[in-house]
């Protein structure tokens, strides 16, 4: 099994960090995704909302090159999916085996299984690494703790070193925000703004909204098709908002803003993985 | 005290009791460390199926006079196979795909067995084990084998952890994931096969998930939950052993009656057990 094919040539200095191209997927003939095009440059943090079933699960998918699109084009850094491993996929919480007998520091090693290579144990070097990513996110003290055993918050983190153990450069994180109470929110968020910093960038699909009007560069608004794409004031807006949410979305003025309430909520119910 | 060591000692002046003995205990630890993956992914009902596949394999290299490891091997590894691209390509959900091969394979080997005359004695063994049968041959196949199974599991260790914790990190990492997973369900098929002339294809699946099944109530982290495991499946063939000795029992329905024992006593005692406060 060639090692070597992992690593695509250097990535191009010039490309966006993410190119998508008339993106068409559909499962058993159902269009999950229509006609989506969008850019992201280097270093963004982008909101990817829509109601339940929108294709949001479906995109990450296929951006982590686990899902062949129908037709359309995806290059990461100028090249195509699938070739490279800085692409990390973190998935929704609850898709987690929670009751899986790992230490918290042995699920950030797995981001470094493919770097450390067929048949080879883990070297010095790549504990430092996964040390460092654990005390990134805040989890140093509990590197040797049974998953099981974290709160929900924590396991969002130990979900993000492993990212950052992959040492990737586009991070995919699917509902990361789903029952978060406030201090692990603004935890997640202080590390999401570090790697931003860095040059990470970041795509996060959430059903907050006012998390995506107040924390994120750019927001898509998405239903099988793209609905707006641009800075979170020019996407959230009243008609963009019904023309995604249909019904379900109430919206009362409030002062300057728009307090925006739907009946969308919770985990689990995407189309499919 | 003499009396004791001379209990003991007895059963194995017989060399056909040592040998069983050698089978069993090559049989208890090896199960329970690759058990440990069927039991955290569930795939406990695959291995009862995978068990009772492979039985034409076996009977086609009895009536051929070849060794019974090497009939099962070829069948277990076909199905194998066959199950895992049914499951992967076509609309057949996998578990139906699999009741399908199952039941399919476990007919064809009656009807093969039953072309010989006095074939319930044949079937008997077949089915519960014939751990007293085992000859030198056979020994050395189980051993060589075993051994081969458990380098595959030590050496990918971290990759069949990622493929068992997370298949869509797998995929991203670029992991060869299609054949990872055949490659785990030809060592199931390898370790069913080594256990069959000890427990028989009815009760393989008891060595491949009870221990293991044991060990996860006891222990939160996945190696010392296949040393458990290995353990508790090694104590099982010696004390089963001297139960089958001692009562008359055969061996294999006490070997698996020791495991199944010793899983409710960790039943019992685990916080992650019956005791647990929910």
């Amino acid at each position: 099994m060639p090692q070597s094919s992992v690593r695509p040539p250097d990535h191009d200095p010039h490309a966006p960090s993410l190119l998508v191209d008339q993106l068409s997927v559909s499962y058993n003939g159902t269009a999950a995704l229509r006609d989506v095009s969008f850019r992201l440059p280097a270093g963004q943090r982008l909101a990817v909302v829509g109601p339940n079933g929108a294709g949001k699960t479906t995109l990450f998918n296929v951006i982590a090159g686990t899902k062949r699109p129908n037709a359309g084009t995806v290059r990461i850094f100028g090249h195509g999916p699938g070739g490279d491993t800085c692409i990390a996929y973190v998935p929704q919480r609850s898709l987690i085996d929670w009751g899986f007998p790992v230490t918290a520091a042995e699920v950030v090693m797995m981001g470094r299984v493919r770097e450390i290579g067929l048949m080879r144990w883990p070297r010095r070097h790549d504990w430092e690494i996964v040390r460092g990513a654990l005390d990134q996110v805040g989890l140093a003290d509990l590197a040797g703790r049974s998953i099981g055993e974290l709160s929900g918050g924590q396991q969002q983190r130990v979900l993000l070193a492993q990212a950052l153990a992959q040492e990737a450069e586009l991070i995919l994180l699917d509902e990361p925000f789903t029952g978060l109470d406030f201090p692990s929110l603004e935890a997640l968020f202080s590390i999401l703004d570090e790697l931003r910093a860095g040059g990470v960038t970041e795509l996060i699909a959430t059903h907050d909204l006012n998390l995506a009007a107040e924390r994120f560069d750019a927001v898509m608004l998405v239903n099988r098709r793209l609905i707006a794409y641009g800075p979170p004031a020019s996407v959230l807006t009243r008609a963009n908002l019904v023309q995604a949410y249909g019904g379900h979305v109430h919206i009362l003025p409030e002062g300057d803003g728009v307090l925006v309430l739907t009946d969308t909520c919770c985990e689990g119910d995407e189309a499919g993985v | 005290m003499n009396e004791w060591l001379a209990w003991l000692s007895e059963p194995f002046t017989f060399p056909f009791m040592v040998r069983g003995l050698a089978a069993a205990l090559i049989v208890g630890v090896v199960c329970p460390v690759l058990g440990a993956y069927v039991v955290l992914r569930g795939m406990a009902f695959f291995g009862d199926a995978l068990a009772h596949i492979i039985l034409p394999g076996v009977v086609a290299a009895f009536l051929l006079g070849w060794p019974l490891v090497s009939g099962a091997l070829i069948v277990g590894v076909a199905a194998a196979l066959v199950i895992g691209a049914i499951g992967r390509r076509s609309a057949i959900k996998e578990d139906a795909a699999i009741g399908v091969v199952f039941a399919g394979c476990l007919a064809l080997g009656i009807a093969l067995l039953s072309a010989r005359r006095g074939y319930a004695v044949d079937l008997t063994h077949i089915l519960f084990g014939n751990l007293l049968g085992v000859s030198s041959a056979d020994l050395a196949l189980i051993a060589v084998l075993s051994t081969l199974a458990l380098l595959a599991v030590f050496a990918l260790y971290k990759e069949f952890l990622v493929l068992s914790f997370d298949p869509l990190l797998a995929a991203t990492l670029r992991l060869p994931a299609d054949r990872l997973q055949n490659l785990m369900l030809i060592l199931m098929a390898v370790v069913i096969v080594v256990s069959i002339q000890a427990v028989g294809v009815a009760l393989v699946l008891a060595m491949l998930v009870t221990p293991a099944a044991a060990a996860s109530l006891l222990t939160r982290r996945l190696p010392v939950m296949m040393g458990v495991g290995a353990a508790i499946g090694a104590a099982s063939a010696i004390v089963g052993l001297y139960l089958s000795y001692y009562t008359n029992l055969p061996s294999g329905p006490a070997i698996v009656l020791t495991a199944t024992a010793m899983f409710f006593v960790a039943l019992a005692v685990s916080r992650r057990g019956l005791l647990r406060r929910v």
